[in-house]
């Protein structure tokens, strides 16, 4: 067995939307988080972010492919095992206005975590748990008995990360857990989540399209297109040394908060939109956008290979 | 610089079941001819009812311009009637909304969209508003345009929509386009298109802008000046040198600081801003940001800050820079509890 925490392999996840159409909304991904460490997963929106994190926690059934987590191939588990299972691991999503229930108290939703896995005896005892868990996440004990409508964006996006925590999980997908949260307050939801890292050895899949959260929050980083992984590498080296030409796009795009200092990179400026999922380019998913495509691209599919040390890369020409 | 839209003490409530919503509460600032001016601050603070203030697109009720005047080419446009007003909208000042996907009609072609407003207010004939129309997807990057012109928002991604936006938002060349969180709802890769868009602007049109945005990264790259805006007020304004530099407003360093730079190690925490924002049915007394300040003075909570001036471009609303209590005079830092 390897040291991997979470291995996923050949992982596809396919849409019937009608009429014998069939959106590869991911489509054969491949890749290991281990235990402690963030993977950060980053692109463009419709790409298949959300759709990986939620077949991993197998909320869709996955078309192909297999999804081990802590040595339990969860992709092969029955409904009820799986059920079991999911206290393992849990998801924290992305709008914490639309996933807390408002006709709740804070103690019943996060107290029903709690009684699902049977983890809370009597009722005080339920009590006392959530009260701890508000405590841990920078809440208070009071809070408990109040409804999410009397909490800020960041209190309930708290709320939130008290839920999923509240089962013990080990690995946590966080699905763009602060992009609807002001800037001034993504800070403290941010550190919040590398500090409880910190103390319980989480390892989490952090889905983002804020480059440079991602990379501060992230040891290695894997960029998808079109439901593939392009690259994938330790995060200074990805920023530092892009190897697909969709991730120098990317990153040169990133607006840095700061001006102008002299020696700024060129941004490269992608002409067109996302192709369609439903119908991807033939050969490389890329090339209908890369600047840098050619006969090879269209006819070829590019694997996903090393190009550097520990750093793969879906291009001919990487 | 010839200043081209002029906001003076602009006060906008809204009359709600719980009370009286003070939206913007004296809002103050200038935009001059050519000039790209960023409005930046917390959800809630009022940029949107700013912006709309000055396209009176208010509903009234529950809206209610209480105070102000908003001098644009020399008339100050809450004195037009509607009819002159529309005038404006169609020609003058062009606005790009907040939400792409609900400012489209979804029944009518994009063609029509583009063209209703230049047979109308320009004057044009159906085939010269046509071929503008043309010109205009173009500019704004949509391949094949005499084909999409045909076409119907659904067929559009979200990049494409807010591009057509633009589109109608800039096609009768207005002195002043406001573009409200253009990009907000888009990809780092098309937002880049956008921005690339409205720099040209800016240099080959001449046009003024006002973008509100959230993102500190986007004003750097498009902007010369900010305004800062908190609970409703203008806290602080200056070039972007000046903001991003040398902030004066505990709010807008806050701001700058809660960002990751991008070689930062994870083993510097972020530093975030504590707090919520001040409910605006009851604002406070003093400054609007004081529950969150960690250097807030006895008068903080107690008296409005007024304007201090740092340079001829920078202004602050705090008290730490004015000089009156800078200099002690029993308004200095807190001593004891
Ligand atoms: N339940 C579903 N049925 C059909 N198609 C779906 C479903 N869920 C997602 N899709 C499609 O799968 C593709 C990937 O969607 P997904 O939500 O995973 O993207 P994402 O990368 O998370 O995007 P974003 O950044 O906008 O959240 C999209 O084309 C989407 O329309
Ligand atoms: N139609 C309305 N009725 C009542 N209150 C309103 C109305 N429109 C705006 N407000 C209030 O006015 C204040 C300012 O809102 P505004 O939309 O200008 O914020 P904003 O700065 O644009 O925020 P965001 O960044 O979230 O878009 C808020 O407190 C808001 O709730
Ligand atoms: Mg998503
Ligand atoms: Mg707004």
């Amino acid at each position: 067995m390897s040291d991997n925490f979470v291995e996923v392999q050949g992982l596809r996840k396919f849409f019937n939307v009608g009429n014998n159409r069939i959106l590869k909304a991911v489509n054969d991904i491949s890749f290991s988080i281990k235990q402690g460490e963030t993977l950060g997963l980053v692109g463009e929106s419709g790409c298949g972010k959300s759709t990986a994190g939620r077949t991993i926690i197998r909320l869709y059934e996955p078309t192909a492919g297999s999804v081990t987590v802590d040595g339990v191939e969860v992709t092969k588990l029955s409904k009820s095992k799986m059920k079991a299972q999911r206290r393992n691991m849990q998801m924290i999503f992305q709008d914490p206005f639309a996933s807390l229930n408002p006709r709740m108290t804070i103690l019943d939703i996060i107290g029903e975590a709690l009684d699902i896995h049977g983890l809370a005896g009597s009722r005080a005892e339920r009590k006392r748990r959530v009260e701890e868990l508000l405590e841990l996440v920078g809440l208070n004990a009071e809070h408990a008995s109040r409804f999410p409508h009397e909490f800020s964006g960041g209190q309930r996006q708290r709320i939130g990360i008290t839920r999923a925590l509240a089962v013990e999980p080990k690995f946590i997908i966080c699905d763009e857990p602060i992009s609807a949260l002001d800037v001034s307050i993504q800070a403290q939801v941010i550190n919040l989540l590398m500090d409880l890292q910190k103390k319980m050895d989480l390892t989490y899949l952090f889905v983002a399209h804020d480059l440079s959260m991602v990379k501060y929050m992230s040891d290695r980083v894997a960029v998808m297109y079109l439901g593939k992984i392009v690259e994938i590498a330790k995060s200074e080296d990805l920023y530092a040394n892009p190897q697909h030409p969709y991730t120098t796009a990317l990153l040169s795009a990133i607006p840095v908060p700061d001006i102008e200092d002299e020696g700024r990179k060129e941004r490269i400026v992608l002409q067109g939109d996302l192709p369609s999922p439903i119908n991807p380019p033939s050969g490389c998913p890329f090339r209908t956008r890369c600047p840098a495509a050619t006969e090879r691209c269209a006819q070829e599919a590019p694997e996903l290979r090393e190009t550097r040390p520990g750093h793969l890369a879906a291009c001919h020409y990487a | 610089m010839r200043p081209i839209l002029e906001v003076k003490d602009l006060s906008v409530s809204f009359d709600v079941f719980g009370g009286e919503v003070q939206a913007i509460r004296g809002v103050n600032f200038t935009v001059n001819e050519g000039e790209a001016v960023a409005i930046v601050g917390e959800s809630g603070s009022g940029k949107s009812v700013t912006a709309q203030t000055v396209m009176r697109l208010i509903a009234t009720p529950p809206g209610r311009i209480k105070n102000g005047s908003i001098m644009f080419n020399g008339r100050d446009l809450l004195s037009l009637s509607e009819k002159e007003m529309r005038k404006v909208r169609g020609n003058e000042i062009g606005m790009i909304f907040q939400d792409p996907m609900t400012s489209l009609n979804p029944t009518m072609t994009i063609g029509s969209q583009i063209t209703e407003g230049l047979v109308k207010h320009q004057k044009l004939s159906h085939s010269a508003a046509k071929t503008r129309a043309i010109e205009l997807l173009k500019m704004v990057g949509i391949p094949n345009p005499e084909v999409r012109l045909k076409q119907y928002p659904h067929n559009f991604s979200g990049g494409m929509r807010q591009r057509v936006m633009i589109a109608i938002a800039l096609a009768c060349n207005p002195a002043l386009l406001i573009a409200d969180e253009p990009t907000t709802a888009l990809d780092v890769t098309i937002q880049a298109q956008i921005m690339e868009l409205m720099k040209d602007l800016q240099k080959q049109m001449n046009t003024s802008i006002i973008l509100i945005t959230h993102d500190l990264g986007v004003v750097a790259d498009v902007c010369d000046r900010v305004i800062v805006m908190y609970a409703g007020q203008v806290v602080e304004t200056g070039t972007i040198k000046e903001i991003f530099r040398n902030p004066q407003h505990p709010y807008t360093k806050g701001l700058l600081k809660s960002l990751p730079r991008l070689n930062q190690s994870k083993d510097e925490p972020l530093i975030p801003i504590h707090g919520t924002p001040p409910d605006l049915i009851k604002p406070p007394q003093g400054c609007g940001f004081c529950s969150r300040c960690e250097d807030a003075m006895r008068i903080c909570a107690t008296e409005a800050p007024e304007v201090t001036t740092i340079s001829e471009t920078q202004m602050v609303r705090c008290w730490l820079q004015d000089p009156r209590a800078a200099k002690g005079a029993g308004m200095g830092k807190e001593e004891s509890a």
